[in-house]
């Protein structure tokens, strides 16, 4: 007896709950032939608002915990994409249409990276903070601190890799952050956000937005409670008029990158997310 | 006040609504016979009227509409005459970036604090007229009000001295609850006195009936004519530190109330929702239970207010989206 297809339709991912789209709307997602795989819920703007509204609120508890707190919950993370390896492998073959090989491939950069990416959570600060030399018997610090909330546009070309790439470097420093999947491969970021809600993050640190990102991206990047703007993935938009919106409020902007080596793992995506904060302090109370 | 009853002086049409004196018989006979409420019914009917869509200009003029309407509120046990003047500051000019925005009606503090509100307002206070800023006192030993006669009277008396055009005061919950209607009514009727200037003139009074404290609909309804009978000139449902605070079945059944006393008498009653009333989404469906319930005349400050404080923010946020098309944040209006 054959049995009955359970197609699913899936949500957002908005303050750690799971809300349909305040606009009803859905979207399949289909093969690279087309064929049926999902719906997922088509964001409007006022789904990126209230993202928004959670990722602010979830800054102060995220930015304010340790750093070493910050990595364990992001190897956390790491442990349970592990534990889902085979749904996203199956995922990406459906739908980018390769082979198991090469979605395993993807699968596993994608947690190496997420890995590393922790890891730097208690040691960026030492590498990119300084302790700079004054004319006074005065210790100067510069040290990084996350900016806030960031918008990001993830590439679109890339299931999981994509995502990881963007969002766990803007993690790392105790940002928040409010993404836009992929459109047309949305299935690991959804799986992601499931993955997310049964960790150690808290509400509202992540928040995934499916559907178009010509739609959506303009409203996050004239947002002026957004403090910065990564649009990777944003170049098939135009994106230069995103980056015009996003300068009304003094965003920090990063540009789109294609190509395979889209998003590599650095340093410095790390630190493009931060504000360096420099305080003095007297050496001695004597 | 026994049932041997000292009939003194409220509000005359409630003098002519009762057969005889004022009693606490009288008026236990007079509410306890107030018909039950159908509250599945109530919550229904507030329930439909918060569905309505508000959208475009109509959303822009409800939004000055509500910022004309609130009570800007500061109720700490930290304020400060900093703090108070700062409330001052946000109420005469509440969006600097943009100077059409409307003033709000009043800035509610402490009695003691209102001295310095008066300095701080200045030329926009009201001072008894109807344009310009008024101030509002809390007084009656709020919130509690668990404070013998004499020391709410004189609390009363101090916030007017100073210079509230307003007072905002506390019913005895536990002597209504306990049934000593008359006890209740005699206070206000009392409070109303003391609230009486040297020229005559009264601040207006405000009854707090802090409805989260009195547990069913009847209650508040009976609290609500009890407070009208004695002679508030506004029924306020909370004094914003007892959960839960003001709702919109509760404010829909004290404008009810409001209708009700209307149609009897002709007189005029405000009502004054506060507490837990913090985006324009929630007010606006406040704007849309006054005017389907009393009509379009009661949105005006004299009338209807919004106790709030937060609420203000979220109505500017809303209020600069409209007026620049892209989402504003809390870094573009004044920290509470």
């Amino acid at each position: 007896m054959s049995r009955l297809a359970v197609p699913k339709t899936y949500k957002l991912y908005i303050g750690g709950k799971f809300p349909r789209s305040e606009s009803g709307r859905t979207y399949e997602v289909v093969t690279k032939k087309g064929a049926f795989l999902a719906n997922a819920a088509k964001a409007s703007r006022k789904d990126a608002r209230d993202a928004v509204v959670a990722a602010r609120s979830a800054v102060s508890g995220w930015a304010n915990a340790t750093a070493y707190n910050r990595g364990q919950v992001l190897y956390r993370i790491a442990e349970l994409l592990e534990g889902r390896r085979a749904q996203f492998i199956d995922e990406i073959v459906q739908s980018e249409a390769v082979s198991t090989a090469a979605a395993t491939r993807q699968v596993d950069e994608a947690i190496d990276r997420w890995v590393w990416y922790a890891g730097w959570a208690d040691k960026f600060v030492q590498v990119t903070g300084n302790a700079n030399p004054v004319s006074g018997p005065y210790f100067n610090l510069s040290v990084p601190e996350p900016t806030g909330v960031v918008a990001i546009v993830a590439p679109q070309d890339s299931s999981l890799l994509g995502f990881v790439s963007v969002v766990a470097p803007a993690l790392v420093a105790g940002n928040t952050v409010v993404v836009l999947a992929s459109e047309r491969l949305p299935l690991s970021a959804i799986t992601l956000s499931e993955v997310l809600a049964t960790s150690d993050v808290p509400g509202g640190v992540v928040n995934i937005l499916t559907g178009s990102a010509a739609e959506v991206a303009p409203w996050l990047a004239s947002h002026a409670d957004v403090n910065a703007l990564d649009l990777t993935g944003a170049g098939a938009l135009d994106w230069v008029d995103l980056e015009i919106a996003a300068a009304e409020t003094l965003k920090r902007v990063l540009r789109p990158e294609g190509g395979t080596d889209a998003a590599a793992p650095s340093l410095d995506r790390i630190t493009a997310l931060t504000e360096t904060k420099t305080v003095w302090h007297t050496k001695s109370l004597i | 006040m026994t049932d041997t009853h000292k009939a003194i002086a409220p509000r005359p049409t409630a003098l002519e609504l009762f057969d005889g004196p004022v009693t606490d018989a009288n008026l236990r006979r007079y509410l306890e016979g107030i018909p039950g409420i159908d509250a599945v019914g109530l919550e229904q009917r507030a329930a439909g009227l918060g569905t309505r869509s508000i959208k475009t200009t109509s959303k822009k003029r409800a939004l000055d509409t509500i910022i004309g309407l609130i009570d800007l509120t500061t109720l700490e046990g930290a304020d400060t005459p900093g703090k108070v003047r700062s409330l001052v500051a946000k109420a005469v000019t509440p969006d600097a970036s943009d100077p059409s925005t409307p003033r709000v009606a009043a800035v509610c503090v402490y009695g003691d604090m209102v001295p310095y509100a008066v300095e701080a307002l200045g030329v926009h206070h009201a001072k008894g007229t109807d344009s310009g800023i008024q101030v509002a006192a809390v007084a009656t030993a709020f919130p509690s009000g668990r404070a013998s006669l004499a020391i709410k009277l004189s609390d009363t008396a101090d916030a007017v001295d100073a210079g509230a055009d307003e007072i905002d005061m506390v019913i005895d919950r536990g002597a209504f609850l306990s049934g000593r209607y008359g006890q209740v009514f005699d206070e206000i009727v009392a409070v109303k006195e003391a609230c009486r200037r040297p020229d005559g003139s009264y601040a207006h009074l405000k009854v707090i009936l802090e409805t989260g404290e009195l547990n069913t609909y009847d209650n508040i309804r009976r609290a609500s004519w009890l407070a009208i009978l004695a002679g508030g000139d506004f029924i306020k449902t909370s004094t914003g530190k007892v959960a839960p605070a003001a709702t919109l079945p509760v404010t829909l059944l004290m404008l009810e109330v409001v209708r009700d006393w209307h149609r009897l008498t002709g007189e005029k009653i405000g009502v004054k929702p506060a507490g837990g009333i913090r985006t324009s989404k929630d007010a606006i469906k406040y704007l849309v239970t006054v005017a389907e319930t009393v009509g379009e005349e009661w949105l005006q400050p004299h009338l209807f207010r919004f106790g709030a404080s937060s609420l203000l923010n979220d109505v500017l946020l809303q209020r600069q989206k409209m007026t620049t098309g892209h989402y504003s944040g809390a870094d573009y209006v004044t920290i509470d």
